[in-house]
């Protein structure tokens, strides 16, 4: 039995680079040994991925992408179609749960400088799947054709009218409608589980290709390539496998408990994943009081708000996310992780991230006058922490990196 | 490490706040969907009173009958007046043109109302109905004001005229203090109060048929991971003794 399965594998090499690819990106693929909690979110966001496909498919059986009866088709999902209510809170839930691992892994990034050289066109093209991300979660968002879906929809893509010159045209264009409607959802449909999800999976094979090239960061920003063994192994790495998807295994099963908790437990997440006024059909005639993104978009949503002139707002909200894009080059640091940084590079990102929260928080409240200026400190805050990036992280008093990895 | 975590913590908290919103002070309803009688009389309430004017288009009565333990043949002679084939769904007699010719608003479908609402909204939506002479129906609500819903349960729950606060509100507005019975209906406040709870449980119920279901599976789900854990843990342990 083993020698006929040997001989399969051999009639394959021949013809195709199996082993060699296993090897290359697996059993070969030499990974940093001091990985820690935050290294699993690579792997989870992936797991996420395949989640949202897996599912999607079997929604997408079901779901009539049209004005009609899209409202109607989810309940049908809900209620008549076996396992449909599993599979449409899966889903649901796998939104944004993609969004909390896709976050954290960001973040880890900014932590331990993984954006660095020679990492800088992995975390572009990361940052490339994370844009094309929110448009796949924005488009797909529209689909149930709740209220919320609905007037949430008309917002984002009003805001293309604030561009001068083209904005109405563009607006009128991206809608295929004087206002959001059937041909919308048809379209934002196709975009949803054909367009866009061909886009992320393509991007995200060469995210990994990248990743793969360059070889993983890790808590202590050192290149372990540069410590290599007689064997040409480096001295700090151990093979991806078994070693990280045993590993990854275990924060898979905890990730899970978590992410199953709340599709079986709590699914609405107390209007965080589902809200509320989602459960009103689309109404092009009544406006919800208080329309608001779903929770991943509010902190850009609080800096449109934050600004008092809408075209403005739109330049400052694509500004926020424009700005990570050129991370890499605003980090004038000599060292990558945050363990041998200052106090500067510290306290910057600890300024950060509260604003980032307070942010999001912020974009999920009405905008009174008092929140609105609180929005504004921590809109200066998150830019001032890219644009004196260049300044600080020189400033910034390192501490010497180690040769080698510590535990 | 930590302190960072702990800064996040601080500042995730106030968001812990949102969800519950702005708006009248709502009354607990507190709901039992474990409870199949209260459903049933639920469902009864249902039939009688919502589904003239509103439908449940999502929802089959063989659903219904499933869940709550009910023959075809109970279904039929107590629950179903428009149709007799029991895998129809609840539609109502009303032709929508004439309802919002005579309330001026289509009445919405009640199937997800639940989950759009929520249960203590509803529950005091529908103990709220009051005597205001000014509105078409004769009756206002505290916490949907000008509904053009007539007070269909009033029957049972008698008529009720608030008595306001003095000194409070601007002049303009009013605050209710209080709301006084002035004409007793079939029921007590106290049976009027438990058969509006039956109602709006059969209401949450309709709004997710699977909930109960749900819940029972994920604790085997959660079993099942717990175990898994344990062999991952130690699987990854076994791999790793080699590495420190």
């Amino acid at each position: 039995m083993s020698k006929m399965l040997i001989s399969l594998r051999d009639w394959v090499d021949a013809r195709f680079p199996l082993t060699e690819t296993w090897n290359y990106h697996l059993a070969k693929y030499y990974a940093p040994k001091n990985f820690n909690f935050w290294y699993f979110f690579g792997s989870l966001a992936l797991l996420v991925l395949v989640i949202q496909i897996v599912t999607g498919i079997f929604l997408t059986m079901n779901y009539k992408p049209d004005a009609d009866l899209a409202f109607a088709s989810v309940e049908y999902i809900m209620r008549d179609v076996n396992w449909g209510w599993l599979i449409r809170y899966l889903h649901s839930t796998g939104a944004s749960a993609f969004f909390v691992v896709v976050y954290l892994h960001m973040f880890r990034g900014l932590m331990y400088g993984s954006y660095k050289k020679p990492r800088e066109l992995l975390w572009i093209i990361g940052m490339i799947i994370y844009v094309v991300l929110m448009a796949e979660a924005f488009m797909g968002y529209l689909l149930p054709w709740g209220q919320m879906s609905y007037w949430g929809a008309q917002v984002i893509i009003s805001l293309f009218g604030a561009i001068p010159y083209v904005g109405d045209a563009l607006a009128l264009w991206i809608r295929g409608d004087f206002v959001v409607s059937d041909a919308t959802l048809n379209r934002f449909f196709a975009f949803h589980v054909i367009a866009l999800p061909l886009v992320l999976v393509a991007l995200v094979f060469v995210h990994i290709v990248a990743l793969h090239a360059v070889g993983s960061n890790n808590p202590d920003g050192i290149e372990i390539k540069k410590n290599k063994g007689p064997d040409g192994v480096p001295l700090d790495g151990i093979p991806f496998h078994p070693y990280y998807t045993v590993k990854d295994i275990v924060g898979v099963v905890v990730f899970l408990m978590v992410f199953c908790a709340i599709v079986f437990f709590y699914p609405e997440m107390g209007g965080w994943f589902l809200e509320k006024d989602n459960f009103t059909p689309a109404d092009p005639l009544k406006t919800p009081e208080h329309i608001v993104p779903l929770w991943y978009f509010t902190a850009f949503y609080a800096i449109l708000r934050a600004v008092p002139d809408k075209f403005l707002g739109v330049v400052a909200m694509g500004g926020a996310i424009a700005l990570l894009f050129v991370l890499p080059w605003l980090d004038r640091s000599p060292v990558k992780s945050i363990r041998y940084r200052g106090v500067l590079f510290k306290s910057a990102l600890a300024v950060f991230t509260i604003s980032f929260i307070g942010l999001a928080y912020l974009g999920t409240q009405p905008a009174t006058p008092a929140l609105t200026n609180l929005a504004r400190v921590f809109a200066v805050l998150y830019f001032a922490f890219f644009l004196l990036m260049p300044i600080y992280s020189k400033l910034d008093k390192t501490k010497p990196v180690p040769e080698r990895v510590t535990k | 490490m930590k302190k960072y975590f702990i800064a996040l913590l601080i500042a995730v908290l106030p968001a812990a706040g949102f969800a519950a919103g702005a708006g009248p002070t709502l009354d607990k309803a507190n709901i039992n969907l474990g409870d199949t009688e209260s459903l049933q009389r639920g469902a009864r309430l249902f039939v009688n009173y919502c589904l003239s004017c509103h439908s449940a288009s999502f929802m089959r009565y063989n659903r219904i009958g499933r869940d709550l333990g009910l023959s075809d043949d109970v279904l039929k002679s107590n629950l179903m007046f428009t149709t007799d084939k029991v895998g129809d769904v609840m539609e109502t007699a009303m032709p929508a043109q004439d309802a919002k010719n005579w309330f001026g608003v289509t009445p919405p479908d009640l199937s997800v109302i639940a989950r759009a609402r929520g249960v203590d909204w509803l529950y005091t939506y529908l103990r709220g109905f009051y005597v205001d002479e000014s509105r078409p129906f004769g009756v206002n609500n505290t916490v949907f004001p000008d509904v053009g819903m007539p007070h269909v349960l009033g029957e049972l729950q008698g008529w009720q005229k608030p008595v306001y606060a003095e000194g409070k509100g601007d002049g303009a507005t009013k605050v209710i203090e209080r709301m006084e019975l002035v004409k007793p209906g079939t029921m007590t406040p106290a049976e009027y109060d438990s058969a509006v709870r039956d109602l709006v449980n059969f209401l949450a119920y309709m709004g997710e048929p699977a909930k109960l279901e749900r819940q029972r599976i994920g604790i085997w789900v959660m079993v099942f991971l717990a175990v898994f854990f344990v062999v991952a843990y130690l699987l990854k342990k076994e791999y790793w003794k080699d590495v420190h």
